[in-house]
């Protein structure tokens, strides 16, 4: 079995509104893909398309080489988790987690175990309406692991977490990689897979806007930029600029310095007695990075006094 | 657009290989079945529809107690009721001119007229041995349908004794009726002196077989009956009898029934013996006589030259249940006529087993489980149907016999039938609840929100029962019962709608216009259809 999720050419309209626009993209087994993307960008649907429950108007989607609706048992495949509030309230965790074994043909030996490895173990007797959302996510969790799938799709699974909780979760998906699992982690805060995700599917407006590695995406966003701080502003920019940097002033005292590393920078100053009391290469964040390439798709402009408060990723 | 390499994936439309689908079928039917029991409030709500249907059976089955005479009530006053070759309860009264005949032989003769008096003013029957000198002072002339008059072959004069009879009616032509229940047609048309009938008995061993003829030549097989046990020497002769007359005036919310005894009197002549007739001349007989019999009570013939004149009162059939009846009567599924209050309680739970999982979208984590949405759907009636069943089995059987018992107590005189229809009246009447069950899982699926589905559900089903029972007039009461999923309720009837006898069909006395399993049919027709538009809702939605 191949342990992936392709997705090639997805498009769905909801009347007027575009909800898929062309939404191609692969998940490839032993990392972690974030899917990322400001809120309405298309990662549920898209998931929801995954798994069979929304017709796409065209194109497909295959997991381990077939539609999902074809897999016997598909929870042995593709374990998923869209919405931890997904939950009959009065029911407890562990007869949630019966029935779904039961449906796939697993035993009650599988539900103990997985009720373990989730940390449901205490809770598991009672009812999951008065679960935290902390809580249903480990529970959420716990039903994706039921068929040990070699394919994971999560939605939004750090939401309701606390710190402690976020740790865990990010350890857990971490060792579920390592053991060659493929893993689709949806989020729309980029902050929450800075030390989770090796690949990301940034998507915006219905379809994919990149699908790189973290490490090409930092280093592309980062673009070579030095800080220089000088009580000196004009002779540094002087130097600087008869090298051929382009030089912008970004504070009283700080110059940002394109096309130059910063030992050049160090070097040319020194060797033309410039006072400096600071020269570092500048470093993004993937928050930033994002910030960046999403610009342009992101569907609702923000307009500083209109942001709404879970419209992620765009600070005023 | 290169559409060669796409395809649209439809939910559900392909699923695991055939060879699997009966075990994954049942692994879905064990998960449905530990959601529906991990639910506390599903399954009292079962519990709570078949205490329902226990508590509301057996104390609204038996609260009328039967009170004769200053003293006496309740099992004191049940009636002496015959009982048929059957099993069953029946009517045995009319007058007989009789003759014992050995062996094997026959029996001819010519009727010229069949006339009926019927009470004055259509009402005041006087009740039996106490009314006026005469009772037929009081009569006047008018038609009861099923007035009769002919020949019977009976094993003995014992009401409830077995008989085959071939006679003239008022306006059903020419019947052979033998064993109460059995009835055929013959010669069409009302006799007169114009257009007389011949009619023919002949016995052989324990088959009887009746003729008419139009003109004593031509004679047509009608039927043929066979007697078990029939001793050697039977009573036979000419007879006439006339049910109970019934006028029934629909109104909304039932129907007023004006009641009175009926009596028949026919011209016979031509009267051919064959055979070992033992006697020199014919002996009458008031069948059932005074007492507790149905009829004026006063019959008589009288011979002149070669012609009879006959005339008797009672019915010879068998006792059917509801307003019309003579005998103060119930059936064993009166405890049943109030299930439809637990069924409010099934269909409640039915319906919210299939919404509860949109409430909260448990519905996505149910079909990626199971992509097949016709299997999710199969899975979920079955669990609920299976619960419902046993739920409304277990209620039934402990109504029916604590009702019954009860009312049996009261002097309310419970109407026997075979343990093969006590069977069918319990598991059909616990089918009835399960496919409704099914109904309400299936408009679910439709709805998708509880409290539409659960009111669909009960406007469909409960509505028009409660309707047809309460509210609308006969006729289009019947309709309702014919075409609605409240056609259902059939299953429960226990004593047939006998043809030969007018009663009045009407769910609050316990008939329906369908056969128990042509209405239970046309409850699985409706379910059929609510399974098929949520299977194609289902696959076509968007989950």
């Amino acid at each position: 079995m191949e342990a992936t999720i392709e997705v090639a050419g997805l498009r769905k309209r909801y009347g007027s509104a575009v909800a898929l626009d062309g939404m191609s993209f692969t998940v490839q087994p032993g990392q972690v893909t974030g899917f990322v993307g400001p809120n309405g960008a298309g990662k549920s649907t898209t998931m929801r398309v995954i798994l069979g429950l929304d017709a796409p108007d065209e194109g497909r989607a295959l997991v381990a080489g077939r539609p999902y609706a074809s897999l016997p048992h598909p929870m042995r495949y593709l374990g998923s988790l869209l919405d931890a509030s997904a939950l009959q309230p009065s029911r407890s965790a562990r007869n949630h987690l019966r029935w779904l074994a039961a449906s796939q043909g697993l035993s009650a030996q599988r539900v103990a175990e997985v009720i373990q490895q989730a940390g449901l173990k205490d809770v598991a007797s009672r009812k999951a309406g008065g679960f935290s959302l902390g809580m249903r996510q480990r529970l959420g969790l716990a039903a994706a692991m039921l068929g040990d799938p070699m394919i994971l799709m999560l939605d939004e699974p750090f939401n309701g977490l606390d710190p402690e909780g976020i740790v865990w979760m990010r350890e857990f998906l971490r060792a579920l990689a390592r053991q060659g699992r493929a893993l689709l982690v949806s989020s729309h805060l980029m902050s929450e897979l800075e030390d989770t995700a090796d690949h990301l599917v940034v998507v915006g407006r219905g379809k994919v806007v990149a699908d790189t590695s973290v490490a090409a995406l930092l280093a592309a966003a980062a673009g070579g930029r030095v800080t220089l701080r000088t009580t000196a502003v004009p002779e540094a920019a002087s130097v600087l600029d008869r090298v051929g940097a382009t030089v912008a002033a970004s504070g009283r005292d700080v110059l940002t310095i394109s096309g130059l590393p910063a030992e050049r920078v160090v070097t040319l100053l020194t060797r033309n007695a410039v006072p400096f009391s600071e020269v570092s290469a500048q470093r993004v964040t993937l928050e930033q990075a994002y910030l960046e390439l999403t610009s342009d798709a992101i569907e609702f402009r923000a307009e500083p006094a209109a942001v709404p408060s879970e419209f992620p990723g765009v600070t005023p | 657009m290169t559409s060669g390499s796409i395809t649209r994936d439809r939910p559900g439309a392909n699923h695991p290989a055939a060879r699997n689908a009966g075990a994954a079928f049942r692994q879905v039917v064990r998960a449905e079945w530990i959601k529906f029991a991990s639910v506390r409030g599903w399954v009292i709500g079962m519990i709570v529809a078949a205490l329902l249907i226990l508590l509301f059976g057996v104390f609204l089955a038996g609260n009328a107690s039967i009170g004769c005479g200053p003293t006496l009530s309740g099992a004191a006053c049940l009636p002496k009721i015959p009982i048929g070759p059957g099993g069953e309860a029946v009517t045995d009264s009319f007058y007989f001119a009789r003759q014992p005949l050995s062996g094997n032989g026959s029996l001819t003769v010519r009727v010229t007229s069949l006339t009926t008096m019927i009470a004055a003013g259509g009402g005041q029957a006087s009740p039996v041995g106490q009314g006026p000198r005469n009772p037929l002072a009081n009569m006047r002339k008018g038609v009861e349908p099923w007035a009769k008059a002919g020949i019977i072959i009976a094993a003995s004069t014992r009401q409830g004794s077995a008989y085959a009879a071939i006679m003239v009616t008022a306006s059903y032509g020419v019947r052979m009726q033998y064993n109460y229940v059995h009835d055929t047609a013959g010669l069409p048309g009302r006799v007169s002196p114009a257009a007389p009938r011949w009619l023919r008995l002949t016995r052989n061993g324990n088959v009887i077989s009746g003729y008419d003829s139009a003109d004593g030549k031509h004679w047509l097989l009608v039927g043929t009956a066979s007697l078990a046990g029939l001793p050697g020497t039977v009573q036979a002769g000419p007879f006439a009898t006339s049910p109970i007359y019934n006028k029934v005036q629909p109104f909304f919310g039932g129907a007023s029934i004006q009641s009175g005894p009926s009596q028949a009197t026919a011209v016979m002549d031509d009267i051919t013996r064959n055979g070992r007739w033992p006697a020199a001349s014919w002996t009458g007989d008031d069948i059932g006589g005074r007492g507790n019999t149905p009829g004026t009570g006063v019959g008589y013939f009288r011979q002149s030259g070669g012609t009879m004149s006959i005339s008797g009162s009672g019915d010879i059939a068998p006792v059917v249940p509801g307003p019309g009846s003579f005998y103060p009567t119930t059936s064993i599924e009166q405890p049943l006529m109030t299930i439809f209050i637990g069924l409010i309680a099934v269909v409640v739970v039915a319906a919210m087993f299939f919404t509860a999982e949109y409430r909260r979208g448990l519905i996505r984590i149910t079909l990626a489980a199971t992509p097949n949405r016709a299997c999710v759907l199969a899975a979920k009636a079955v669990v609920a149907a299976s619960a419902a069943f046993v739920a409304a089995l277990v209620a039934s059987v402990i109504a029916v016999s604590l009702g019954v018992s009860r009312m049996h107590a009261e002097g309310q005189f419970v109407l026997p039938v075979s343990t093969l229809t006590e069977v069918r009246v319990l598991v059909g009447t616990a089918a009835m609840v399960a496919v409704t069950a099914v109904l309400a899982v299936a408009v679910g699926a439709i709805m998708r929100r509880s409290a539409a589905a659960v009111t669909t559900a009960i406007v469909v089903i409960v509505l028009p029962f409660l309707l047809s029972v309460a509210v609308l007039p006969a006729n289009a009461a019947n309709w309702v019962l014919r075409l609605t999923p409240a056609a259902g309720f059939a299953v429960e009837q226990s004593i047939p709608n006998y043809p030969q006898v007018t009663s009045i069909v009407s769910p609050a006395g316990g008939t329906y216009p369908l056969s128990p399993w042509a209405g239970f049919g046309v409850l699985c027709l409706w379910v059929a259809a609510a399974l098929v538009l949520a299977t194609v809702l289902l696959r076509r939605r968007d989950a």
